[in-house]
């Protein structure tokens, strides 16, 4: 069968990085192809050329046989290719339907618009209500509507940047059903990804990156996640996730008693009559889908949210690690030294006086320790947090809250995004944190991270709080989470 | 960069409208020049004189700005500070001049930081935009001067609409030779507090970063929006008011209608030439200033209506804008192309 998209011999570099060097990339009608790699090794990069929004410095793209030029994502979309981005890029204000519109530049009288909506829902096999504002949508039906408007306008190449990466497991599935569906009418599906899992499960074709070039490209069947991952970083990996027995010690630093606290952002089901301890030196790990109140748990227990009922009692200071990195993690615009900073406050040793004055170079000293003890890739203290990997922007968030000796973490999906190098990192990380005497309470959307970290598991589920006492079975946990019982 | 792009914008603009106008592009800007740096006089008493509420009013609103609150309302907190200050002024004859002085300008101060609570209060309460009402509350102040000029604070005989005169002691030291009054050393020093707070404390750094970003700053630095911009709008008004106080104090030594040339719209010219940097702002008032104080020697000697300068404002401000936006635009373009998607 012949190519639909191919990329033959791309290379791209960004100043003095060479982001990609030769990759060769091809995917035929009918095909769910699997884009694997760590952070940083390309692959965004690579879907980015195919889609216009990078020009190559060398190298030919060539669709359905013949070569082409794109100058923008105009030019790709009008040529079949559509695009799923990591972040969401709908108007909040608009309808679902007016989005998909502007997306696929149609006009917007209603009675045509709706016809048109239901066409492509029907074709695609994803439903919304047309009228809903965009804004409103949970982070699963958003990316439905993301992949709406990349279809919309017959696409019949989809490339997906992570898309599971703000998925509960339930969810993960349903996106797998639309792929599966689009590839048997003859689509094409390219799916970037840095786990192993989905991508044996999902994919008929991989091609895995390292560092910029191709390290594999061949059948998914046969291959095994110990294959892929030499691939990937090129030696055996050990395997990430595993469980730690530390001996929790008794005293309490958090207990949290009959608390309730409306929805965070006007969206799910808030937490209703939550009750939660954590002990000094335990890892409690939160399995729940998406919007059941596990949001407003984390956030009322680390003191950003004020409880509507109900009482929350920390002994020590708590330290979050939030979710959304770039928008509430950092400033991006802003040095490390100066996040580092911005996040310890008044406590930071470099505050004097009464007046607050900061010393400077007492910050940028300490900044300096932190990157070097956390290996941190970055041009040096004074370099803007923006231009940090999300990965090293991570290590960054997790210095600063560790080396403030919390005796309460709380980390919201903490590896999101994360390859598994810097996966692993993290994990370690907050197992020290725990040895040292810390409590940590996180939250992750991949229920398999919840059962290898924690040494104790809490399901929340329409916004109750539900204790899984052993043995922290996968199914019985993932049941809970849905709503069903032990 | 911006800001000499933008002064430079300014120029072409300038002369470019004059040449069409069919003015002599060459006189005009002789004289412009000859009426802001011509002589000492012109320096020292036309455009320093300008450029100190300039100063004064373009820091607090570099302030608020900071941490991402608008005050346009800067022109009614002047009023109202000017108000206070004639108020108190007028009945100062018996005291010590330090103490009329000191009076005169703290009561002006609080004149402008009351007349921007309301505003403050209503962001803070019910989420009302600062930008609008502080700006409707010029209206009020203008009005507010019309009726103190013609009532309360009207002079005694009762010929014009004006104040009467401050006492002697209320007035501020002038430089000998010059009009040039005491409040100039005052606005280089605002300017160098301002410095101070924001290069080198906790809190002007946390106001920095709550203007870049909100969230961030309130997730990771427990940085509460509403007491911090509560006071970095109360500071903005205060110092408006005080520009004010400093006015009538200095330079008119009575209250009366369109005492202000409109100083609270220019200033927010002045911030943001400077990019907001308290040093910078102190020279762009001088320069605005200048334009002020030239535009009256151009329309006199040159027959070019003063207004033009107030075309060279609004072209900075404009052009400020458009660089910072193709800035912006490209930034996030390069992010994109970089793999990473901040926008």
């Amino acid at each position: 069968m012949s190519d639909l998209l191919e990329l033959r011999g791309i290379h791209k570099r960004f100043g003095a990085v060479a982001a990609l060097t030769g990759a060769n990339f091809s995917i035929a009608p009918g095909e769910r192809h699997a884009l694997l790699g760590e952070n940083g090794a390309g692959k965004t990069t690579l879907m980015h050329v195919a889609y216009g929004l990078v020009r190559p410095d060398a190298g030919t793209i060539y669709l359905r046989g013949a070569p082409v030029t794109l100058r923008s994502p105009r030019d790709a979309r009008r040529l079949g290719l559509g695009m799923v981005h990591q972040h969401f890029t709908s108007v909040p204000a608009l309808s679902v339907a007016e989005n998909i519109a502007l997306a696929a530049g149609w006009g917007v009288r209603p009675r045509a618009l709706r016809r048109r909506v239901a066409d492509v829902m029907g074709r695609v096999g994803l439903e919304l209500h047309p009228d809903h504002r965009a804004g409103d949508l949970s982070v699963a039906l958003q990316q439905r509507l993301e992949i709406l408007k990349a279809l919309a306008s017959e696409a019949d190449v989809l490339l997906l940047d992570e898309p599971t990466a703000v998925l509960a497991p339930s969810e993960v599935a349903g996106l797998f059903g639309v792929i599966d569906r689009f590839a048997t009418t003859g689509g094409a599906v390219v799916l970037i990804t840095h786990k192993l899992r989905e991508a044996l499960a999902a994919t008929d074709r991989v091609t895995v990156l390292r560092t910029g070039r191709v390290t594999f490209a061949g059948p998914t069947a046969g291959e095994t996640a110990e294959s892929l991952a030499e691939y990937m970083i090129g030696r055996p990996a050990e395997s990430a996730a595993r469980s730690v027995s530390v001996p929790p010690r008794p005293e309490p630093v958090l207990t949290m008693r009959g608390v309730s606290v409306p929805p965070d952002r006007g969206q799910g089901t808030g937490l209703v009559d939550g009750a939660l301890t954590v002990a000094a030196g335990e890892i409690v790990g939160i399995a729940a889908v998406e919007g059941n109140g596990q949001r407003e748990l984390l956030r009322a227990a680390a003191g950003l949210l004020l409880p509507s009922r109900g009482t929350v009692d920390r002994v020590g200071a708590a330290s979050l690690v939030p979710e959304d990195r770039v928008s509430e993690g950092i400033v991006p615009a802003m040095s490390l030294a100066e996040n580092v900073v911005l996040g310890q406050g008044r406590s930071g040793s470099w505050v004097r006086g009464r007046l607050g004055l900061v010393d400077w170079r007492a910050a940028e000293r300490y900044t300096a320790k932190l990157v070097k003890t956390f290996s941190i890739m970055a041009a040096g203290s004074m370099a803007p947090a923006g231009t940090l990997s999300g990965g090293n922007q991570q290590k960054l968030i997790l210095a600063r809250a560790l080396e403030s000796n919390p005796s309460l973490l709380v980390a919201e999906n903490p590896t999101r995004g994360l390859d598994f190098r810097a996966t692993a990192f993290v994990h370690e990380r907050l197992r020290g944190a725990a040895t040292a005497g810390a409590g940590v309470l996180f939250y992750s959307s991949d229920l398999d991270e919840v059962l290898g970290l924690s040494t104790r598991v809490v399901v929340v589920a329409g916004g109750r709080t539900i204790p899984v006492g052993p043995p922290l079975d996968r199914l019985r946990v993932g049941a809970l989470m849905v709503g069903g019982t032990s | 960069m911006v800001a000499a792009t933008a002064v430079a914008a300014a120029g072409v603009v300038l002369v470019a409208g004059l040449e069409l106008g069919g003015y002599d592009a060459g006189a005009a800007l002789g004289a412009l020049w000859s009426g802001a740096f011509g002589s000492g006089y012109a320096l020292l008493s036309a455009t320093l004189v300008r450029a100190i509420p300039l100063t004064v009013i373009g820091l607090g609103f570099a302030l608020a700005f900071r941490g991402g609150a608008l005050n346009i309302g800067a022109e009614g907190q002047f009023y109202a500070g000017a108000i206070a200050a004639t108020a108190v002024g007028v009945h100062a004859a018996a005291w010590p001049p330090a103490v009329a002085v000191s009076m005169v300008l703290l009561v002006s101060a609080a004149a402008g930081a009351l007349w921007i609570a309301l505003p403050v209060l209503l962001k803070v309460r019910y989420g009302v935009f600062e930008a609008i009402s502080t700006l409707l509350l010029n209206f009020v102040a203008v009005s507010l001067v019309s009726y103190m000029v013609t009532g309360p604070l009207r002079e005694r005989s009762g010929i014009y609409p004006q104040s009467d005169p401050l006492a002697a002691a209320a007035r501020l030291p002038l430089l000998p030779g010059s009009r040039l009054h005491l409040g100039a050393l005052l606005a280089i020093g605002i300017a160098v507090v301002l410095w101070v707070v924001m290069r080198k404390t906790l809190w002007g750094f946390q106001l920095k970063a709550l203007g870049l970003s909100p969230r961030a700053a309130l997730v990771t630095g427990g940085v509460g929006a509403d007491r911090m911009l509560a006071s970095a709008l109360l500071w903005s008004g205060a110092l408006a008011g005080l520009a004010g106080g400093l006015e009538v104090s200095g330079v008119s030594y009575a209250l009366f209608q369109d005492l202000s040339p409109g100083y609270g719209f220019t200033a927010i010219a002045v911030a943001l030439l400077a990019r907001l940097h308290p040093g910078w702002i102190v020279l762009s008032g001088i320069l605005f200033g200048a334009l002020e104080a030239g535009a009256g020697a151009m329309q006199r000697d040159a027959g070019v209506p003063a207004v033009a300068v107030y075309v060279v404002e609004a072209v900075v401000i404009v052009t400020i804008l458009v660089v910072d936006a193709l800035f912006r635009r490209r930034q996030i373009v390069r992010g994109i192309q970089a793999g990473r998607v901040t926008a």
